[in-house]
Parts: structure tokens; sequence; C-alpha cells
């Protein structure tokens, strides 16, 4: 679970930082660029693959500890020890990460699947996604209240996946030292906090206009 | 006179001695010989883990869930060796000689110069097993002192060395369970001593989830099974605490060796009330800074902080002013009670003496203070009592918060209230120096046998001689007795002595739970609890011991006429456990009355009121009662004496004195 | 501290055996006292449940003074009841007030089968001591107790992970009903020793594979343990584990 959260960290950063180029407000160019250099390298496109697989693992582990985790308990107490010895986002993790899968599958069907379809999957000649982004969040339609409503809701069950997620892959990965744990522990708050209000700002700046 | 087969020779090299000629056994016959250790204290652990590492095969049982809970666990202060790491004048004759001299010279020369002798191994196995002892910072293991010595020789691992050393203990044993040597019986409970030839070769044993009866054989038996404390239904010791595996044993035959030895503990939490289940120690330590007083009028109601300092009585200080609050154990306790019987007690119950902490705080604070290079004149005297808290609660906080959960009250604030409660048995299933009881092949180890303490027992001296019967003794001395038992193959379970004993055991339990009375174990064991404490508690005399034994043999009688067992046999049943327990203590205290009433002397814990000086304090006859006074059980009520003559040939005993 | 006297509602979970369904019975107990403890005023209602000739609860206890791990109630919510770094025997009445209902449950998790009602079987603990929590020392091998000067931090990070009593409060806090911060407090006790570095590695995998095979959970770092934990056992012990059992694996040659 920790070796692939991490790995899905490093990916967030890239991903939230070449998405954070819509908001250099240039009619989308500097994102368009950087799309493109992940589309039509090979070098990215293969690192892609490992992207999925790193999901399709982290969401099978996940789902099986969660089994059996919950199996270990067949008679449950009556009254549950709830937040007054661990904080519900940390014991909500197949919740949440549910959630974020629901998402997941929605924002590939946005957008990497007519992009790479358009290619027919091979390098190069991918759509314009500035333009894409525009068009799936900018109408004021039930549909599109719905998707915007569904991606806020899906960086918010990411931001506390990842407020929990970020220190316990850490914790879990052996460090110890109370010191780092303290300083891990808060990048992790700040991580998840930045990651998710950036993602959740994309939709709603094209849908309210912030953007030329 | 009993033998007790001491080797000759001088008291240096005795042990040395008795090691270079014991008998021994090959490793190969070892797999073939069985030994099973009821008890997984100190002194359980350690000598089962040791004799399994030896090669024997071991079976050792305990009532607990886990041998880790033996109550061993609950001891705070530490564990006494002679390493003189402090170089400040220890060495094994020191121990020795404080050790005897502590136990009022009632202890036997050899087993306590032995004692001192290993004390140095045990700190280093414990140290080699993973033991957190304290350390300096030059990563060397640090010392305290304790009371009764004049040297820092107490190793402690903070306030929970007795945790550190069992879990130690626990740790080496559930190796040699991994690897085979050893099978553990949890929640188990040993009920009788499967006698064959007139050797001790087995146990029945009932296992307290299924209830049902198990045989168990041995080519020997070794009792770890603790001390008897319990008997006064009050004492520090765990709930499960018992003197049943001894008691058996005693009736099997092993004689039981000075009973009215116990100690009462001056510093523990005062009663609260009838629904009381048991005492809390608080660290003998908290004497060094704190002063006890009462106040000078009686029946003072007032509370503690409004009573002005000319009206306290520090009755510690002004009756002897050369050791003051650290008076040993045995006379501060009784001076407590004198105090509170004479109608100063203060709290609820007027049974508790105030320790009070406030010169202490005042007293750290100034020193802080000075510390910083400030002018005292210019500072507040909050400041000085809130720096003052900081240090005493860095030196005994843990301690501090304990009493707070279980009184409620800020001892930072008011004077904590303390009162002697039972702590340790002393006496035990005699045995010799082998620590063979008087049954071939039945040892006992640790605070079950009648030990190395003498009449009182130091602090710190408890851990010392649980680990050293275990570790550095037993195995030894077994080997001479097993060394003849090669040629013995091992006897079946289906032999009749095993049937036979099984049967008492049965027949026992269906009478106890068919007598379907009206008072429940419980009452009983309270009751037992009050006769044996008022009339054989911290002070005796032969008109109250006569009247306890005869109000001991009238509750017998109602006992087993009238108790109540919920439940069945045949299943996991506590109520019926603590019966046969209880109705085990009920003999035994009729026994303890018996000996405090034959020894008409006072001496460490034992306070005979009729030997006493004009000023009140113990009075020792060791004319008439330099022995140790070994009963053998002659059926219902019945004892006779045995005496083992105890020699000084190295110290000379003179009457102790602290004023 | 004013002492008042209480009239409590208890709904107890009762179990015959670990055969059987168990389930909730209610019981009162009257004029308790504030300054008994839990388990004095489960005495009261033993001695009750007696003189009315019904069973008395089973219940695990031994020391009653905090330090030998037996006790074992889960108490409206939370192992050993509502007090911080507390154990149920050390839990005192003052912590509730007249009319209060108190809910007690066994501590619950599949490796930590019911006995009878309150009483569970927590022999899983002494198996992954013996699947290497020791170190391989034969008595009579020790070398002075000085020969290897150990540094004062570590023994008392060593000192205060071997504090735990192995209540198994941990576990029963936990939701995945995980073990670790039980494991990881012998782990980190004995890596933080020299006497435990030459069994580092085999000590740390065989005691995490008895772990599992005994059916606890895995860890998901909530910190339920740590919160309830009556020693205060760090969890941070469990992260030192998951380091030591990293670096096992990765140099395990099988």
């Amino acid at each position: 679970m920790s070796f692939t959260g991490v790995f899905l960290i490093l990916f967030l950063i890239v991903h939230v930082g070449i998405n954070a180029c819509i908001f250099a407000n240039d009619g989308g160019q500097m994102f368009n660029t950087a799309a493109h250099f992940m589309g039509a390298n090979i070098v990215p496109r293969i690192l892609e693959v490992g992207l999925f697989a790193g999901f399709i693992l982290h969401i099978i582990q996940g789902y099986m500890l969660t089994v059996k985790n919950k199996s270990a308990r067949k008679v449950s107490y009556a009254i549950d020890y709830g937040n007054k010895g661990s904080k519900w986002y940390s014991r909500s993790m197949a919740l949440l990460g549910t959630l974020v899968l629901l998402f997941l599958i929605l924002h590939l069907s946005n957008f990497w699947i007519p992009n790479r379809s358009s290619q027919g999957f091979s390098l190069g000649g991918e759509i314009d996604l500035y333009e894409k982004m525009k068009e799936t969040f900018s109408g004021h339609d039930i549909i599109t209240i719905l998707t915007i409503l569904v991606y806020v809701l899906g960086c918010a069950a990411l931001g506390y996946h990842l407020a929990h997620g970020f220190q316990s892959a850490f914790k879990t990965l052996g460090v110890h030292n109370k010191r780092y744990q303290v300083m891990l522990t808060n990048i992790g708050y700040g991580f998840a906090v930045i990651v998710s209000l950036a993602f959740a700002m994309m939709p709603i700046s094209f849908h309210f206009g912030l953007l030329n | 006179m009993l033998d007790a087969k001491i080797p000759s020779g001088n008291l240096d090299n005795k042990w040395t001695d008795y090691k270079g000629h014991c008998k021994l056994v090959n490793p190969a016959n070892k797999r073939k010989l069985e030994v099973i250790v009821v008890g997984t204290g100190l002194a359980g652990a350690s000598a089962a883990a040791s004799l399994g590492e030896l090669g024997y095969k071991v079976k050792v049982f305990c009532f607990q869930d886990s041998p880790r809970r033996a109550h061993s666990i609950a001891a705070q202060g530490g564990i006494n060796a002679a390493k003189n790491y402090q170089n400040d004048g220890d060495s094994v004759f020191r121990l020795f000689y404080d050790t005897i001299k502590g136990g009022d010279y009632r202890a036997r020369e050899a087993n306590v110069h032995r004692l001192a002798e290993v004390s140095v191994n045990i700190i280093d196995q414990c140290v080699a097993q993973g033991v957190p002892f304290a350390r300096e910072y030059g990563g060397l293991l640090s010392n305290r002192s304790f009371g009764g010595t004049q040297v820092q020789r107490t190793f402690y691992a903070a306030g929970q060395t007795g945790q550190q050393l069992l879990i130690g203990a626990y740790q080496a044993l559930e190796r040699q369970v991994a690897l085979g040597n050893v099978t553990q019986y949890a929640r188990h409970e040993m009920l009788e001593i499967v006698m064959v030839d007139g050797k001790a070769r087995g146990i029945i044993a009932r296992n307290l989830v299924s209830g049902q009866l198990e045989r168990h054989f041995g080519h020997a038996v070794l009792l770890c099974s603790g001390g008897y404390g319990n008997v006064f239904y009050l004492s520090t010791n765990a709930m499960g605490s018992n003197v049943t595996a001894a008691w058996k044993a005693h009736k099997q035959g092993a004689y039981f060796a000075n009973p009215c030895f116990t100690q009462i503990h001056p510093t523990c939490i005062p009663v609260s009330g009838d629904h009381q289940s048991k005492l809390t120690l608080m660290s003998e330590s908290l004497r060094n800074d704190g002063r006890i007083w009462v106040p000078k009028k009686q029946g003072d109601n007032r509370k503690p902080n409004e009573i002005p300092e000319e009206e306290r009585d520090y009755y510690l200080e002004r009756r002897y002013p050369a050791f003051g609050n650290l008076v040993p154990r045995d006379v501060a306790s009784r001076a407590a009670k004198e105090r509170c019987d004479a109608g100063y007690g203060v709290g609820s119950s007027k049974q508790a003496v105030y320790l009070d902490y406030a010169a202490a705080i005042e007293r750290y604070g100034r020193t802080e203070i000075t510390k910083q290079g400030r002018d005292l004149a210019s500072v507040s005297k909050e400041e000085i009592i809130a720096l003052g808290k900081d240090v005493v609660k860095e030196k005994y906080g843990n301690l501090f918060d304990m009493y707070e959960k279980i009184t409620g009250e800020n001892p930072y604030e008011v004077p904590m209230r303390i009162y002697p409660a039972v702590h340790y048995t002393m006496g035990g299933l005699w045995v010799d120096y082998e620590l063979m009881t008087t049954v071939k092949g039945l040892y006992a180890l640790g605070e079950a046998n009648f030990s190395d303490h003498g009449a009182n027992r130091l602090g710190a001296s408890a851990l010392m001689q649980g680990l050293a019967d275990g570790y550095f003794v037993i195995p030894y001395t077994i080997g001479n007795y097993l060394a003849d038992e090669i040629y013995n193959k091992p006897i079946s379970t289906e032999h009749e002595a095993f049937a036979a004993a099984e049967k008492a055991v049965a027949d026992r339990l269906k009478t106890l739970i068919n007598i379907k009375g009206n008072t429940s174990v419980e009452t009983f064991h309270k009751r037992l609890g009050k006769i044996i404490w008022d009339k054989c508690g911290m002070a005796r005399n032969e008109e109250g011991l006569k009247q306890a034994i005869a109000d001991v043999q009238q509750l017998k009688k109602e006992f087993w006429s009238d108790v109540k067992i919920p439940g069945a046999i045949d299943e996991f049943n506590p109520e019926l456990d603590k019966a046969g327990r209880v109705a085990d203590f009920i003999e035994l205290g009729e026994l303890m009355c018996k000996d405090a009433l034959n020894r008409n002397e006072s001496c460490g814990g034992h306070f005979r009121e009729e030997s006493q000086t004009e000023d009140g304090e113990a009075l020792r006859h060791d004319d008439q009662y330099m022995y140790v006074a070994a009963w053998e059980y002659a059926g219902d009520s019945n004892w006779n004496l045995h005496k083992e003559e105890l020699k000084y040939e190295v110290i000379k005993p003179s009457q102790r004195n602290y004023k | 501290m004013e002492h008042y006297n209480m009239n409590l509602n208890l709904k107890v979970w009762r179990q015959k055996n670990s055969k059987t369904n168990g389930e909730f019975k209610m019981y009162r107990v009257e004029n308790i006292s504030s300054e008994m403890s839990f388990l004095e005023m489960f005495d009261v209602l033993n001695e009750q449940l007696i003189a009315a000739g019904d069973e008395p609860i089973a219940f695990d206890h031994d020391c009653r003074e905090g330090i030998c791990g037996m006790c074992s109630m889960y108490i409206n919510g939370k192992p050993h009841g509502p007090w911080q770094a507390n154990t149920t025997c050390q839990l005192h009445m003052r912590a509730f007030k007249d009319g209060d209902t108190i809910v007690v449950e066994p501590w619950r998790a599949n490796a930590f089968p019911v006995i009878k009602d309150l009483v569970v079987d927590r022999s899983a603990f002494d198996r992954i001591i013996q699947a290497g929590g020791y170190v391989s020392v034969n008595t009579g091998n020790a070398v002075d107790g000085n020969a290897i000067p150990i540094n004062k931090d570590n023994a008392d990070a060593a000192f205060a992970a071997a504090m735990c009593i192995g209540c198994g409060a941990c576990v029963a806090a936990c939701k995945n009903s995980s073990a670790m911060l039980f494991l990881s407090a012998k782990v980190s006790h004995l890596a933080l020793l020299p006497q435990g570095e030459p069994e580092r590695h085999s000590r740390v995998l065989n005691m995490v594979a008895q772990m599992d095979k005994e059916g606890f959970g895995a860890c998901t770092n909530t910190g339920a343990c740590e919160a309830t934990c009556p020693k205060e056992i760090s969890i941070s012990n469990i992260a030192r584990l998951n380091q030591e059992y990293l670096s096992a694996s990765l140099v395990a040659e099988k």
C-alpha cells in the first residue's frame, strides 16, 4: 500500500503541476504544451503504463486489506470507539478511496479516453485538452453542474485520503524518528490541502469564468 | 532437629564446594527426566527456562492467562546485587550481613551467603536478556539506595523493576517453549501432589477453562507459587495469589516454616471502605523525602492544611531521632498502628497517618532558586513551591499519579494518607540448602519457601531471591537429586497413585460445590482476613491468638457447611477456584496463629506484645527462639513442631536499635 | 475530593462459553461509592448475583494495580474505560455519575476468542513472543552487566517500549484488530539494545509471520492503539517495526 501510495503521490505532484499551468492564464498555451509532451513522448507514455499498474495494485491491495481487516473482528462492538481514539478519515480510507475511484472513472472518461482514443493510443496527435476542459466545465446545464459537483467531492475525498495516507505511507515505510514524523505529518496535511484545492479550483475556475 | 544439609567448611566456600561436588546428570539423560514447575513468577519462570535450557523436559503451570501476569510483576523498587559498581564499599559479605541483620537474625547463614554470591550473576544475566535497567549518561548501570543499607546497590528500571525482570524471565521461558523443551499450561491450577513410594512424582491440575482434572507426571516437582499474604484478605498481593499449591504440599508431608513471619509495609494507600478488594503499595522510596505525622489532638477533624505546625506530631522523628522517617519497615508500621489505635488517626476511617511533602517541596524549591543563582529573598513563596513541585514530580511523579488515580486527591496540594498493609510473607515451605522440602523430589523456590529473609525482608531483596533460586541455585541442586532418578522410568499417569489423587481432588470439588449454603466465598474470606489482621497482624498477644485460633476453627466449620458456590465444576468457574483457595487460607490462618503463639518473642515482622522493651520496642529472645519453627501437618487442626537450630558462625546477633 | 454514592444501570455482555452466542443483559447496582474501583463495583454486582442465585459475571483481573495486564473490559466504547493511560482495575467510580448506564463488552477480535462473559483468550500474544520476542542467551552465558555501555537515550527508549503490559487493549481499540502496537513494542525494545542485535532480522520476520497466522488484522496507522494504551506506548514503535521488517526482508536469504 505504502509503496504504491508514495508512487501515486509522485504522480499527483506531476499531474497537479501540469494542470496548474492553466492558471498561467495564457489561453491554455503552456498547459497544452505540457500535455503534449506527456502524450507525444515515449517516456511518459511508458510510465503511464506503470501508473495504471500502480493504480490497479493500490486499489486491489486496498480492497484486499480492507476485507482482511474487517474479517479480523467477526462480532463487532455495540458501542464504537469512534473519534475518541482516531480521526474519522484515517478509519475511512477504503470509503474515501472508493469515492476517489468513482471520480477517477468519470475523470478518465471525460479526458483521458477521448484524448488517447483520438491518437489511436499511439504517440502524438492528441486533442486540445484546454478546450476540452473549458467545454466540460463551462456550461450551466445540469450535467455540467453535476460533473463539477462530482469533481469537487472527488477532490475533497482525495484530500482526506491524502491527509492520512501521506504520513501513514511513510510510517509504513519505517520512518520512526519523531522529528521526521512530525515534519512528514505536517507536509502531508499541506500537500493534501494544496493538491485537493488546486484540482478543485480547475473546474470551478472554468465554470465561473475566472480564466480567459 | 531438622537437618538442612548445609555443606561443611568455610562460609565463603560452601557454595563453591557444593557446586564442585554435587552429582551431575549427563545431557542424554536430562532429556529423559521430567520436571514440573508450578508458578511462573520470577522463581518459576527463571527455573523453568534454565532447566529447559539444560535439556530437562519441563512442564510449567500458572493459574493466570499467561505466565507474564505473575505477581512478581508488581514489584516497584529494585533488585539488590553486590556489584560494588559505585565503589562505595559494597561486597558479598556486606550484602550477606545486611540481609541477616535486616532479617533480625532468624535466617540461615549459608543460604543468605549463597544468595549474596549469586546476586552479581543475576544482574549480568538480566542485562544479557535485554532487561532495560536504568543507566547513567555514560551508558553504565545506575544504582539507588534502599532501606536498611548504607551502600547503593539497588538496580532498578524506573518504578517497574519487577515487571522488567519478569518479562525477561518470561521471554527466556517462551523461548524454551518455542524450542519444545518446556510445555506451558496457562489457566491451570495445581490441586494435588502425587506421591509414589514417598517421593513427589507428579501433580493433579485443573484446567480452569474446561474444569477438567489433568494428571501430570514429573521426576521432580518445583513449587514457585509465591506467598500467602492474601490470608489477610486485604494485602498488596494480586487477587489470585494463593497458598493452595504450598498447602497441598504441606498436607502431603512438606513442613511449613515460620508462617507467622509476615511483612507489613508501612506506606500503602489506606482502606477507603468495606468494598475494598486490595491494597496498593506506594514505594518505600517516598519516605526518603516525606515527613510522617498525625495531629497532636485526638480525633482532630480539621483538614490537614488547617492544622498548624505546632499542633502536628511527627512521631517517627520524635521517637527515633537517629533514623527518623527512615526506620525499617516493621518499626514504621508498628508506630503508625500505635498512633491510630491511640485515637490520633486521620481520614474518614481514622486508620491512616499523613505523609507530607510540603517541607520537601519547599526545600527543593529553594535549592532550585539557589541553583539558578538567584537571591532567595527576592523570590515569592509561590514560585519556590512551583519549582519544588517540579522536582518532586520528576522524582516521584508516577507514584503521585497513582495516588491521585486511586484517591482522587492531589498529593502535591494535600498530604497523602497512608497506612501499613500486608505485603510479603517470609514464612513458607521449609527447605534445606538444596531448596528441597521435607518431601523427596519436591522443591520450593522464591517467596513460596521460608526463604532467606528471616523475620523481616529488606527492600529490593525479594526479586533477588526469586531469581537466585531459579537461575542459579536449582539448576545445580536438582541435578544432585535427579542423578539418582535416571534409573526410574516415567511413571504412567494410569498408576493408582494418580487415580487416587485425582479422585481425592474431584471429591473435594464435589463436596465444595454441593454445600449449597447461603454465604459467598468472598464473605468468608473477608471474615478470615479480619480475624487474622486483628489478632495476628502488626501486634500479637497470647489471648488474642488463642481467640483467633478458636475463631478460625469456627469459621472453618461454617465454611464447610454454609458456603455458596454458583455454577458447575466442569466449566470456567472463578467462584469455585476462589472457594478452594479460601478453604486453604482458613487452614493456614490457624497454623499462623499457632506459630505466632508458639514464638513468644518479638522479632522482625512478628511483634508479641508480651515481649517488648520499656519504651515499646521489639525484644528478641535468642536463648529460646533461635530456631526455625517447621510445622508438620498431623491431621485436622493438628501440627507437630520441628525445629531447625540457627547457628551463627560468622555473624554475632545483636539487638536492633534505631534510636 | 467529595465522595458520593450512585445508582447505575449496567449493560453487560454475557456468554456461557466460546461455543455459544452471547447477549447483553441489564443489571442495576445501587449505593456505589465514588471511591470504589470499577472492578470493586463488579464485585458488588457479583455478590448481588450470587445472593440472588444467579451466576456471577466472569472477568479477568489479578494485580488490581495496573501492571499485570490481566484486566480487559471494553467500557462505554473504549478499552479500559474513559480515563487516559489507565487500566480497568485503576478506573474509579468517580468517573461516573448517578443514573449512568454503562455498557461493558469483552475485547473483540477473532484472535481473542471469548472464553466466558468478559474473559477472552489472549494466548496468541504468548505465541507471538515465542516466535522471537527474546534474546537467545542461556543462563550463565552472560558477560558483566557493565561490559557493554548502552546509550542512555536508547536504554530509556527501550524501557518505554518494554513497559507494555500485554493487555491487548491496542487490539481491542483497533478497527482492524491489529496487534502491531504490541508486536512493535517488543521488537523496538530488543532492537534498541545491543543484546538484541544478533537476532534482529529473524526476530522481526518470525514475529510478524506469527502475528499474521494468529488472525490479527493489518495496521493502517489510525492511532487508536496509542490513544488507548494504558502505558502510552508510542505508535512510532510501529514505524520502527516497519523499518526493521523492511530491512530484514531485503537481506533475507529465503
